[in-house]
């Protein structure tokens, strides 16, 4: 290829060949990020509006176990967002061991936030009888919106578990690429940045004094 | 080609194990931060600013070092950037009418 060929598709508008000089895969799921992260705003959005709207607005999450538990759980996937970097770093430095064992460290903290999570939820299912659509309080839409975003955050979670557990299984047997895992630790990033923004608004502003 | 792939590959490492142990630290002690606000007595609408905002720093640490963005072509950055806009946008239409319509139920 010519010099002069070279500087026309090095201009990022010109129609290069990589204008962006990350893989099809990569760009893909930071397509699916973004369309996932106004899905998660609006839903957040819907809770904030009514939270800020309701004069009223129940006050579930004692300290012990709710908030203790909700901040162990930000701590786990915030973890798990580390173990998760390094999983790519080995993978980049092409050490597919090291690789497998951070993905199952990620995986196993992805696991003790569900289970926790999953311990929350029955708590006020159980001792705060509240559902989706009733409660104690007379704010029957606290349910709706709490058990729909927790929900398809947790969902997001689930799926984000068996996800790295395909990579890790493929990864340790010499398949995938280093793509790949970048592309896997893209969406586990993503739902951990998502439960940093559901974490103080859901939790936080409704802890109990 | 795929020399050309790999050669691509490491030059994005972008960051050591040291920077994310920092971005690992800075996160949780913000998330201490927020947990100890919850337990202050402060006005709804300034507790929400200020939870708020220690989150967008956290958002933009993860998205910045963690998904790798800080070391990705800018032309990336500015593809995805007009989302968090509009979301900031609708944001700033709504939430004047959540306290409107606290203030109607109030009288």
């Amino acid at each position: 290829m010519s010099d002069a060929k070279v500087a026309v598709l090095d201009s990022v508008w010109q129609g290069g060949t990589h204008p962006y000089a990350i893989n099809s895969k990569k760009f893909g799921m930071w397509l699916f990020i973004i369309s996932d992260a106004l899905t998660f705003s609006a839903l957040l959005m819907a809770y904030t509006y009514l939270r800020l709207s309701t004069p009223d607005w129940p006050k579930p999450f004692i300290f012990v176990p709710s908030i203790i538990f909700s901040s162990v759980m930000t701590f786990c996937l915030l973890s798990s967002s580390l173990t998760m970097v390094m999983a790519v770093h080995s993978m980049n430095h092409g050490n597919r061991g090291a690789t497998v064992k951070w993905i199952l460290a990620t995986m196993a903290f992805g696991l003790g936030f569900v289970g926790l999570h999953l311990t929350e939820w029955l708590n006020l299912i159980n001792n705060e009888h509240v559902t989706p659509f009733h409660n104690e309080w007379g704010v029957p839409l606290f349910g709706g919106t709490f058990f729909a975003l927790t929900g398809l955050h947790m969902t997001h979670v689930i799926i984000g578990v068996i996800y790295l557990g395909i990579i890790a299984f493929a990864v340790g047997r010499g398949k995938f690429k280093y793509e790949d895992v970048e592309v896997s630790g893209l969406y586990w990033h993503f739902v951990d940045l998502v439960w940093m923004f559901i974490f103080p608004l859901v939790y936080l502003m409704s802890a109990r004094l | 080609m795929s020399d050309h792939s790999e050669a691509v590959a490491a030059e994005h490492v972008g960051g050591t194990t040291q920077t994310f142990l920092y971005v690992w630290v800075a996160l949780l002690v913000m998330t201490g931060i927020e947990v100890f606000l919850a337990y202050e007595q402060l006005p709804t609408l300034i507790m929400l600013t200020a939870l708020m905002g220690l989150s967008v720093i956290k958002a933009a640490l993860i998205i910045a070092y963690f998904m790798h963005l800080k070391f990705e072509k800018f032309s990336l950055f500015l593809t995805l950037f007009p989302m968090l806009v509009l979301c900031i946008l609708l944001m700033m239409i709504f939430m004047p009418d959540s306290i409107r319509s606290l203030m109607m139920r109030a009288q």
